[in-house]
């Protein structure tokens, strides 16, 4: 009978196990569509001129954010770049106030105030969108200063691209956080390009950046950004690495925008082959594609997500269009506590 | 009441705020085992020690930016500059970030920070370490600016200005962290944006703020021999500025001048004198004189130096020339 009773016991944690690590997957799957619907759907509203100033989207990156996002804790920091929209609804930021913001409207998460470029939920810890490049670098240095002085258990977690690393504060950030071990863990969003200028006509050192990070003692990986799960498993890693040492960690991961560098963007500075070559990497078709050959989701399964994600975007962009102005006054609003 | 020198007195206010308030960390070059390169935070490291009191490396755009995240996650911190000058390998972090954050975020942000700077010429430190920068900084919105004259000022604004929820440029003239001055020992604050009439007279108003003051001093005990009384004006907050106190005092002399050590062109008297000259122009009996620095590099020479600062005896010629041969 023990036996039996044990059988049973390992049967039922096995199969939900199955079913949390089904929804973990499915909930991957959802947040990587969002972002690439949200982003599609902010395009579209640009041409149509609902949203102005620049615009940067995430497309082709989204396995980047959502696989290493889904490792934080709510205690813990994030600071970005100006292509921020990923990270913002990665970690789940209102959809609806998120567009807003985009829209320029008093109900966005700045009323209105930041746009696309500088996304900010303080309650979330989501600590913005930078658009001076390189300028979020000494911030995640002083947000893990923070959780190192209050012991609070957080760390930091700081986004950045490959044309930012030719920036001093990049260098200076990487030198501080080493010297006093602060809680930093450091993800590169290598996708090759800043802006127009390619990596091999602006480094010096290769098309690898990891191995730089020994220069400031600072532990370092490369993994293929387009894999959802392969960042998931690192960033895993290097959390619990920053966690428990609270000295920095680097992560390196290797991705690719589809699209411009913005709306302005002609994409004259690279071929059509290369983007072709990366879109065969592309996370939506590849994680649902394993989803669906590993059994863990079926047709209907992804269906019904992207229908319930469809309908989010649709709402985000029919609460965008409705919400109010700000009123003139509140020009002079936000700038003094 | 007793008497401290300029640099005793911030030093007091920042050993105050250290010691009331767990959130309050000095950052900065040099601040720790060195003593600060104007011995301000001397003795410091000992006392507090190196959790509170951080030596940072020779990063200038890092150490001011890791003050805005530790700031915008509820720390207090104080960021001390070696020069103004140096502001600049820092300005993006001091403009783009501390001063727009809370805007960007709609309000979400607070940056509550002070960067202490030493500020301002005359002491042959020649082009690169002599400027003014205070002057720019107090043109930006998000930002306070103040620069105190006297030990009592310093104290009661660097008080004010460690409380503030908003970041604050603390300029340190240079020439006077020697500068003696009686402070009261009963707690006080001066609260930012108010200007202090430190002699009142009728004849002409006298307006200047921080190192100027010396100037100002000077130029009106040689007015007072000449039977001229002047009311004088120490600005005190750059950003923003009192411009009623002026303004009253203006009514009441119908003559102004004001006085800039930086240099003359962008200098925040352009500010002072533009104000009085759109509201208060009923009330001038005279032309507006405007002094500052030449506005060349400050050069290291001690007589070419002196040459570029503005001269008292000088001053009270052009105030013969323009205002009282009249």
């Amino acid at each position: 009978m023990a036996t039996l009773k044990q059988e049973k016991n390992k049967k039922t944690s096995k199969s939900s196990k199955i079913s949390i690590e089904k929804r973990e997957m499915l909930d991957i799957y959802k947040n990587m569509f969002l972002i690439r619907q949200f982003e599609l759907a902010c395009g579209e509203n640009y041409t149509k001129g609902n949203i102005r100033g620049f615009l940067h989207l995430y497309i082709g990156q989204e396995a980047t954010a959502v696989g290493s996002i889904s490792n934080l804790e709510d205690e813990d920091y994030i600071v970005t770049h100006y292509r921020d929209h990923g990270h913002a609804l990665a970690r789940g930021l209102d959809v609806n106030r998120s567009m807003a913001e985009l829209f320029g409207k008093s109900t966005g998460l700045s009323k209105g105030k930041g746009g696309s470029m500088h996304l900010f939920d303080a309650g979330k810890k989501f600590m913005g969108g930078h658009a001076i490049v390189g300028g979020q670098f000494p911030l995640a240095t002083g947000l893990a200063l923070a959780c190192q002085y209050k012991k609070t258990g957080g760390i930091v977690v700081c986004y950045f691209g490959d044309g930012s690393t030719n920036q001093g504060t990049y260098h200076e950030t990487l030198n501080l956080a080493s010297v006093w071990n602060l809680p930093i863990l450091f993800i590169l969003e290598n996708n090759k390009y800043g802006m127009g200028s390619s990596i091999d006509r602006v480094r010096a050192g290769g098309e690898d950046f990891y191995t730089g990070a020994s220069t400031y003692d600072i532990p370092a990986a490369q993994v293929n950004g387009m894999d959802v799960l392969a960042v998931k498993e690192a960033t895993k890693i290097a959390v619990e690495k920053v966690r428990q040492n609270g000295g920095p960690f680097y992560l390196e991961c290797k991705t690719f925008r589809f699209v411009g560098h913005s709306l302005a963007d002609g994409q004259k500075y690279r071929k059509t082959d290369e983007i072709k070559e990366w879109e065969k990497q592309d996370p939506l078709i590849r994680f649902p594609e394993w989803l669906l050959s590993a059994g863990i989701a079926s047709q209907k399964d992804i269906e019904k997500i992207n229908q319930e994600v469809n309908l989010i975007v649709k709402e985000s962009v029919d609460f965008a269009e409705s919400s109010s102005e700000p009123k003139n006054s509140e020009v002079y609003d936000d700038i003094y506590k | 009441m007793p008497q401290l020198v300029m640099r005793e007195a911030i030093k007091k206010g920042l050993e105050e705020a250290l010691q009331n308030d767990p959130n309050v960390l000095i950052l900065g070059e040099d601040i720790g085992a060195y003593g600060g390169a104007y011995a301000v935070t001397d003795g410091f490291l000992d006392k507090f020690g190196p959790e509170r009191i951080k030596d940072t490396p020779i990063s200038e755009a890092t150490f001011i930016g890791t003050g805005i995240g530790a700031a915008s996650a509820g720390l207090r911190p104080i960021i001390e500059l070696m020069s103004i000058s140096f502001s600049l390998v820092g300005f993006d972090q001091i403009v783009n970030m501390a001063a727009n954050i809370r805007y960007m975020s709609g309000g979400q942000i607070d940056v509550p920070m002070v960067i202490r700077a030493p500020t301002g010429a005359g002491v042959q430190l020649a082009a690169t370490h002599s400027q003014s920068f205070e002057t720019w900084l107090a043109e930006v919105p998000g930002l306070y600016c103040v620069c105190p004259s006297n030990p009592k000022d310093a104290l009661g604004l660097l008080r004010t200005a460690i409380k503030d929820n908003n970041p604050v440029i603390f300029a340190e003239p240079a020439l006077l962290y020697g500068t003696k001055g009686d402070v009261p020992e009963e707690y006080y604050e001066i609260p930012l944006g108010s200007a202090s009439v430190v002699k009142k007279g009728n004849d002409i108003t006298l307006v200047s703020y921080g190192a100027g003051m010396k100037v100002i001093e000077e130029v009106s005990t040689i007015l007072d021999k000449k039977n001229i009384s002047s009311e004088i004006i120490d600005l005190r907050s750059l950003s923003p500025i009192d411009y009623a106190t002026i303004g009253e005092s203006v009514k009441k002399t119908n003559k102004l001048l004001a006085l800039d050590t930086s240099r003359r062109n962008g200098g925040i008297m352009a500010e002072v004198v533009a104000d009085v000259q759109e509201n208060f122009n009923d009330w001038l009996d005279s032309p507006i004189i405007r002094i500052g620095a030449k506005d060349v590099p400050w050069p290291y020479n001690k007589n070419l130096e002196s040459n570029a600062y503005p001269d008292p005896n000088e001053i009270v010629d052009e105030i013969n020339n323009k205002i009282l041969n009249l």
